[in-house]
């Protein structure tokens, strides 16, 4: 794999990571914000791929696996506070949520 | 090899635009498997073809899959849909996207003046090599997301329960007279 290659999927894991950030900050229904951490922890992941093919070495695709388990972990936690905001607040709008005082 | 990558990059990249973009819940969770099948793409290119089934299966498969029980679960309305659209409004973000698109530029410009390519090979690194690092110096870290995953299970189950409202005979019977 060459150097130009390389750089091109890292910048695709920037941009990715970016766009994921980007959908976190502007929109307001919580399943897309969860949706979004999911695209940040997929470039993070690739980021991973891309730096154990770089040194042609097993350990990124190792740390991929952990995250994959840890989105798997988060995905599941976090789809159960949805449904227990949908079941207090019969909306998915974030901003409902302030009553926390967060 | 080079195309393929750089195609999937495209393809990624717009999938994951038109996913935070859209209002619709099930149009961006379509949009999300093809940009999840697009990066499993982008790992098969880069030498990690292990790496682009789990991909598939368990980002594509198994947590849109999940996110797709949930929104069939909430039953959601239109209502949810205005109320994205009313946040999305183009005098809201046109300003700062121009603002970031002249940053983005320069940091592709910066990066495509960098170091001259060098020819190489692509090396594959298999299933094979992955397990024995997983169960030779990463041990700890498998049996650590086994600890994560028992905590997620516990946590889903513990969070996702619905709470029985207990009352009273005696307020029951009040409610039901008035």
């Amino acid at each position: 794999m060459n150097a130009s290659t390389m750089e091109a999927a890292l910048l695709l894991a920037g941009v990715l990571f970016m766009l994921g950030l980007i959908s976190v900050l502007i929109r307001r229904n919580v399943i897309f914000m969860l949706i979004s951490v999911e695209i940040m922890l997929n470039a993070a992941g690739l980021a991973f791929i891309v730096a154990g093919s770089k040194w042609v070495q097993p350990d990124g695709q190792v740390m991929f696996i952990f995250i994959l388990t840890m989105a798997a972990a988060e995905v599941s936690v976090g789809l159960a506070l949805i449904l227990q905001i949908y079941h207090q607040l019969k909306t998915l709008d974030s901003d409902a949520a302030n009553f926390m005082k967060g | 090899m080079e195309l393929t990558f750089y195609i999937a990059a495209a393809v990624a990249v717009l999938s994951t635009i038109m996913v935070i973009t859209r209002y619709n819940m099930i149009h961006a969770l379509l949009y999300l498997v093809v940009s999840f099948l697009a990066v499993a793409v982008v790992f098969f290119t880069l030498g990690a073809p292990f790496m682009a089934a789990l991909e598939v299966i368990i980002y594509a498969g198994a947590i849109v899959v999940l996110i797709i029980f949930v929104i069939m679960m909430l039953n959601l309305t239109q209502e949810d849909v205005q109320r994205e659209k009313e946040w999305l409004k183009p005098s809201v973000w046109v300003g700062p996207t121009i603002l970031s698109a002249v940053l983005l530029a320069e940091l592709v410009y910066i990066v495509a003046a960098g170091t001259p390519p060098q020819a190489e090979a692509v090396v594959a690194i298999d299933a094979r090599l992955v397990g024995l690092s997983l169960f030779g110096p990463y041990i700890l870290g498998v049996q650590l997301s086994g600890i994560l995953l028992t905590a997620g299970i516990v946590g889903a189950y513990h969070l996702g329960r619905q709470k029985k409202k207990v009352i009273h005979r005696f307020l029951q019977e009040r409610s039901a007279a008035a």
